[in-house]
């Protein structure tokens, strides 16, 4: 299935969890925030949240800024 | 002491994060300065550089942070990312930026004004970047904002403090801190702002871009501890008339006499 990762394509194995596409792309839960389909999701549904087709998921991190 | 929204902060400087050429410089910049507020933005992860990650590289220190919602051009944009710096933080702080025009970066104080009442309402501690205008500065103050932040000049500028003016009525008038953000270039600029009463400045590019930012930090500690101690000493009175320093009375009389 594909679903659109921070505005760009990816395509996931079916029934996807988000603890399951941050595992896939090396990113410490602790250091990010996800929402789905505009909805931030908290951490402790990670694991049961799963993804569908075209869902559109933002990973999110603080980075240096004034 | 400054207290902000019920916490103390000893320092009377807030950093920015932006722009430093490295992790390792900006947290030795950072500690230098002695600063307990810093700043810093939310983007999207960098998927290529997955441990790129601000919060580990300031390491143990005990930080107040303050994150920003720059790059929100409106109020919608700016409660979104609100709530995403409150989930990430996972405290309420947050330095309101609504800044419309990219070449500019001018913060829009319609959409500032009614993102705060709504952030405010909402929980947030709200400290908005804001135009100097006073009136705009009573209107966040009423409708809850835990400080004002008016601009010097505009951001990354170093032009300094440009609307002292507007700024000195600002500070006669809040009832909370004000807090001058934005286009302090010099530590003079900073001493400056602190001179005229100012509770805080904050600073980041001019330490960021510096050749060594460790020792310009070190400068503006200093430059902001010399302002505040002079604001609080209290300054003499401005005049276009000249005051002699030395005494007028017993002035040499005979062969020294022009010295009447």
């Amino acid at each position: 299935m594909n679903i659109r990762l921070n505005g760009s394509e990816k395509t996931l194995k079916e029934f996807s969890s988000i603890s399951a596409l941050l595992q896939d792309l090396s990113l410490n839960p602790k250091t990010v925030v996800v929402e789905l389909n505009t909805e931030i999701i908290q951490p402790g549904s990670y694991d049961e949240q799963t993804l569908t087709e075209n869902d559109s998921v933002e990973i999110i991190r603080f980075v240096g800024g004034g | 002491m400054l207290c902000i929204a019920g916490t103390d902060f000893s320092s009377r400087l807030f950093l920015g994060t932006g722009k430093f050429s490295s992790s390792a410089v900006m947290a030795e910049a950072i500690a230098a300065s002695d600063c307990q507020m810093v700043t810093v933005a939310l983007r999207r992860v960098d998927l290529t550089n997955p441990d790129d990650d601000i919060m580990s590289a300031l390491g143990q220190r005990e930080y107040t942070f303050l994150p920003n919602t720059s790059g929100a051009r409106d109020a919608v944009e700016a409660i979104r990312l609100a709530k995403l710096a409150r989930a990430a933080s996972g405290s309420s702080w947050l330095k309101l930026e609504v800044t419309p025009d990219p070449r500019t970066l001018l913060p829009d104080p319609v959409e500032t004004l009614k993102a705060t009442e709504e952030l405010v309402k909402d929980g947030f501690i709200v400290l908005p970047y804001m135009n100097a205008d006073p009136i705009l500065a009573l209107k966040l103050q009423d409708v809850g904002a835990a400080a004002v932040m008016p601009l010097g000049s505009p951001i990354g500028t170093n032009q300094g403090v440009l609307t002292d003016s507007m700024i000195e009525i600002i500070i006669d008038q809040a009832k909370v801190p004000v807090v001058v953000d934005a286009g302090i270039g010099a530590p003079s600029h900073a001493a400056y702002a602190m001179e005229m009463g100012a509770d805080a400045v904050l600073v980041n590019t001019a330490i960021s871009v510096a050749g060594d930012p460790v020792a310009m930090a070190r400068a503006f500690a200093q430059a902001v501890e010399a302002g505040r101690t002079a604001f609080e000493a209290g300054m003499g009175q401005r005049s276009k008339q000249a005051s002699a320093s030395s005494p007028e009375d017993g002035q040499l009389s005979a062969d020294l006499g022009f010295l009447k």
